[in-house]
């Protein structure tokens, strides 16, 4: 050890407080969540391990929340054998934020396969989070063997369809969208004519100026189609959306973060709270990454801030992971 | 003598490649004759292997999922279906009619393969 402390950090490259071996112990990667910022009408999304570098004044906006994503309560591979401890180190994250957020998103793959005492370990967990509301929508696992009526029975009673809805807060419209039912082969995820139909009416009375936020599991741009992580119908879905000023899409599936900016549309992606997916096109499948020395650096870079500043105006922060 | 080798190197690639050939034939009669009942599909990395198999009618086709990751086996057509199957678990089917059977895993549906049942 020549001397030094155990948890001293030796190589930060990220300037994040996470060195390699700090990382190995903390597994930081899988603890992270996004805080979400809306400011001016604008949201800007933190990467939870990052907060501390934020100021009390910066983190001051109209409305704040955290965005959670692929807890897969049940997993147990090597990739990570304690997919509880992670979510409640995610759990601790968002506790220990200055000012409570408003609420949770919850961006789907709760659970890893569908069994009912996954969701009850994920609903007993979040439970003592600090922000008491929590919105959901399903991922792919959440809906396995029965349709998803298990789904719509604990977290969408109040949802349409086959569990979409939208609220307000604060002025912020927020929609919850469904892309994981009835995939068809060789496909993407889909939205399916009637929730785009819903869709369409719901966003027709707004105020132009009113700020958007739109949630779903798979992701609504075409991140990377050879692995499924894309929406077919998914430009309808925005064409909706072309009136408004300001657009956010947030999903989850790909377990890394990413953001793109498309014109008034920022999409962007939260990492998993279980465990890291590989880049797209980086490995031979989207299969569960396992973290070796080597491979860290790559993983690490998900814990990077993604932010985009403010104003309508755009930056592209496609994450550089490598 | 560069155009000797040349000429040997070829030579030799086509005996190879009829050797190739001739293997291939031969396992094809064998499997006509004893008509073999069982044929296997394993799930590895997001992609069934072999993503096409043919298969004499009445045989049972097994799939195992050997990713960390859960999959399904979901006939395109309707004809079967299996529950989501977790690492090392197993799906069987036995086709008694022939035709073409192309198939995909629900969850990740780009990936697909088919029985062609003969």
């Amino acid at each position: 050890m020549s001397g030094k402390r155990k948890d001293e950090i030796l190589h930060d490259h990220n300037h994040d407080g996470i060195d390699r071996r700090g990382f190995l112990k903390c597994m930081a990667w899988a603890g992270t969540g996004a805080f979400c910022l809306m400011q001016g009408g604008v949201l800007k999304s933190y990467s939870l391990s990052r907060l501390p570098d934020l100021g009390s004044k910066e983190a001051m906006g109209e409305l704040s929340f955290v965005q959670i994503s692929d807890s897969h309560m049940g997993f147990n591979k090597p990739a990570n054998p304690d997919v509880r401890a992670t979510l409640e180190a995610a759990v601790d994250k968002i506790n220990g934020l200055s000012a409570t957020p408003e609420f949770m998103l919850h961006t789907g793959d709760i659970s890893h396969l569908s069994k009912p005492e996954e969701f009850d370990i994920v609903d007993q967990i979040l439970k003592s989070a600090k922000p008491k509301d929590v919105f959901y929508v399903p991922g792919e696992h959440d809906v396995l063997n029965d349709d998803g009526k298990q789904f719509l029975e604990r977290y969408g009673k109040s949802s349409k369809g086959t569990g979409w809805y939208s609220f307000d807060k604060k002025g912020v419209h927020f929609v919850g969208l469904v892309n994981v039912m009835n995939l068809k082969a060789g496909g993407l995820g889909t939205l399916g004519h009637e929730q785009l139909e819903w869709l369409e009416g719901d966003v027709r009375h707004l105020k132009h100026s009113t700020p958007i936020v739109v949630f779903a599991h798979i992701p609504l741009w075409s991140v990377y189609p050879e692995w499924g992580w894309g929406t077919e119908d998914s430009a309808q879905a925005l064409a909706y959306l072309k009136k408004f000023g300001s657009v956010t899409v947030l999903n989850g599936h790909i377990h890394q973060t990413m953001q793109k900016v498309e014109g008034h549309v920022t999409f962007h992606t939260a990492a998993s709270t279980a465990f890291p997916q590989p880049q797209p096109g980086k490995a031979d499948s989207p299969g569960p990454m396992k973290v070796p020395a080597e491979q860290l650096k790559s993983v690490l870079g998900i814990t990077d801030v993604n932010y985009v500043p403010g104003q309508h105006a755009l930056a592209v922060v496609d994450s550089s992971l490598a | 003598m560069r155009r000797s080798v040349l000429i040997s190197s070829l030579s030799m690639a086509l005996v190879l490649g009829m050797g190739g050939l001739g293997a291939g034939q031969q396992r094809f009669e064998l499997s006509a004759q004893q008509k073999p009942e069982t044929a296997e599909v394993k799930i590895d990395n997001f992609s069934f292997g072999p993503a096409a198999l043919t298969v004499p009618v009445g045989t049972t086709v097994s799939w195992t999922n050997r990713d960390d990751i859960p999959h399904t086996v979901v006939s395109t057509d309707g004809v079967f279906k299996s529950k989501v199957l977790d690492t090392d678990e197993k799906f069987s089917f036995t086709f008694s009619k022939a035709g073409s059977y192309p198939y995909f895993c629900s969850i990740h549906p780009k990936m697909t393969g088919k029985v062609i049942v003969q």
